[in-house]
């Protein structure tokens, strides 16, 4: 019924995981002061989605789906994802640590991320087969991180004019900012189906 | 009369629930905790109050039992061990849902199970069940859970009536009103959110000039919320 490449551009445009679904704020509000932060965080996040939306799919489909224990899918999820951020950190420390210092700082953060558990629940809900579920991870994660970006942009540029009214700094200028870039992306609803 | 008054007002409970419904109000303190649930699910009073009390009975139970068992979690995997905790109970609340509310079930739809990722009640057991008796945490957790829920009534409230017209399924604008639609959709959310954010801050710092005490616990809640994610 869908295709793949519907799918990838389905979740970066239409179904944007952050402007549509509105998931993943706590760390859009706090870590999006520069470009650079919001990048980094963006392609830690690719990277957590992709691994743990891999791993859960045959936990779920493999382990719980045929013991009928599905009632503790959500369980097993938070801890997998727990686990496997944990394993990331552990083995990028041992085996690439100049990427480690780069973003290693967030990898704690991302685990409460609602976004992860977030992609792995529309992964059930929707019963993608693994390619599907490969594509989806992907441009979700992707379509966070031009999310993010795009915010972080904007706060730069918004620094630098300053004049941002004392109750809205921080979170409230965020929200405004998140709100008019949603209106811009609603516009690209119906050009891809998902 | 009075002196039974400031009897109460003295002591610790109501220092608690004080601090947890209003001036360290989990969304719209200097760092917001909880927002993800708070937009998405805000777009009908009736779905706004079932997350409140969805996650208000989660952050208890959970600040409960994790208050109870805190001098047996090892150090290191304290984060894993709340994680289980919250989990168990936001199985039992989608479960409830489904079972005895089944369209509040739908409309809300995943964002129940993303109760568990709501930095709220990680938060609150981390920063404060962790390390105070049973009967304290019980009382912070409920009074985060009220204020949390006291601002996604106010937040739905609004946005029922600009997006639909109804509060509650009741109908309240007069006869020529044109629904603005998006403000049931994300950007709407935003939007509403920055307003109910804006004004609360600014009630908040006009306290802040006069009560020096307040201040205080501004900058307390800015520290233990950014404490609060970044240690594993």
């Amino acid at each position: 019924m869908t295709s793949s490449l519907s799918i990838f551009f389905a979740t970066i445009l239409t179904h944007n995981i952050a402007l549509t679904y509105i998931l993943g704020m706590c760390p859009t509000i706090g870590l999006s002061k520069n470009t650079k932060t919001a990048m980094g965080m963006g392609i830690s996040v690719v990277f957590v989605i992709t691994l743990t939306s891999l791993v859960n799919w045959p936990i779920y489909n493999l382990i719980l789906v045929p013991t009928g224990s599905k009632v503790l899918s959500l369980l097993v999820f938070i801890v997998t994802i727990a686990a496997t951020v944990q394993l990331l950190e552990m083995l990028l420390e041992k085996f690439a640590p100049a990427l480690h210092s780069a973003f290693g700082i967030f990898l704690p953060l991302i685990t409460v991320n609602c976004t992860v558990l977030a992609v792995s629940l529309f992964m059930v809900l929707r019963d993608y087969n693994l390619f599907h579920t490969l594509v989806f991870a992907l441009g979700s994660s992707i379509g966070w991180l031009l999310a993010i970006t795009l915010v972080a942009g904007i706060r730069e540029k918004l620094d630098l004019i300053g004049d941002i009214p004392k109750g809205l700094d921080g979170a409230g200028i965020v929200m405004v900012i998140l709100g008019i870039l949603a209106l811009g992306f609603m516009g690209f609803s119906g050009m891809v189906d998902l | 009369m009075s002196r039974t008054l400031f009897r109460l007002i003295y002591t610790k409970p109501y220092a608690l629930a004080r601090e947890g419904i209003w001036r360290s109000n989990p969304i719209l303190t200097a760092a917001p905790l909880g927002v993800c649930s708070a937009l998405a699910v805000t777009n009908r009073v009736s779905n706004g109050i079932a997350m409140g009390l969805a996650v208000t009975f989660v952050v208890m139970a959970a600040s409960m039992i994790t208050s109870a068992i805190r001098n047996f979690i090892p150090q290191r995997i304290r984060m894993v061990t709340y994680m289980i905790i919250i989990s168990t109970f936001v199985i039992g609340v989608d479960l409830f849902f489904r079972g005895f509310f089944p369209d509040v079930s739908k409309a809300l739809g995943p964002y129940v199970a993303l109760i568990i990722t709501n930095c709220i009640i990680m938060g609150r057991s981390e920063a404060f069940a962790s390390r105070n008796r049973v009967s304290f945490s019980t009382l912070d957790a409920l009074s985060h859970g009220l204020g949390y829920t006291f601002t996604l009534l106010v937040l739905s409230a609004f946005r029922e009536v600009l997006a639909f017209g109804t509060l509650l399924n009741v109908r309240v604008v007069w006869a020529g009103w044109t629904n603005w639609v998006v403000m049931s959709m994300a950007p709407g959310g935003f939007f509403f959110l920055a307003i109910i954010v804006w004004v609360a801050r600014s009630l908040q710092r006009e306290v802040e000039v006069a009560d020096p005490q307040m201040a205080g616990a501004i900058a307390t809640a800015t520290t233990i919320a950014a404490a609060a994610p970044g240690a594993v």
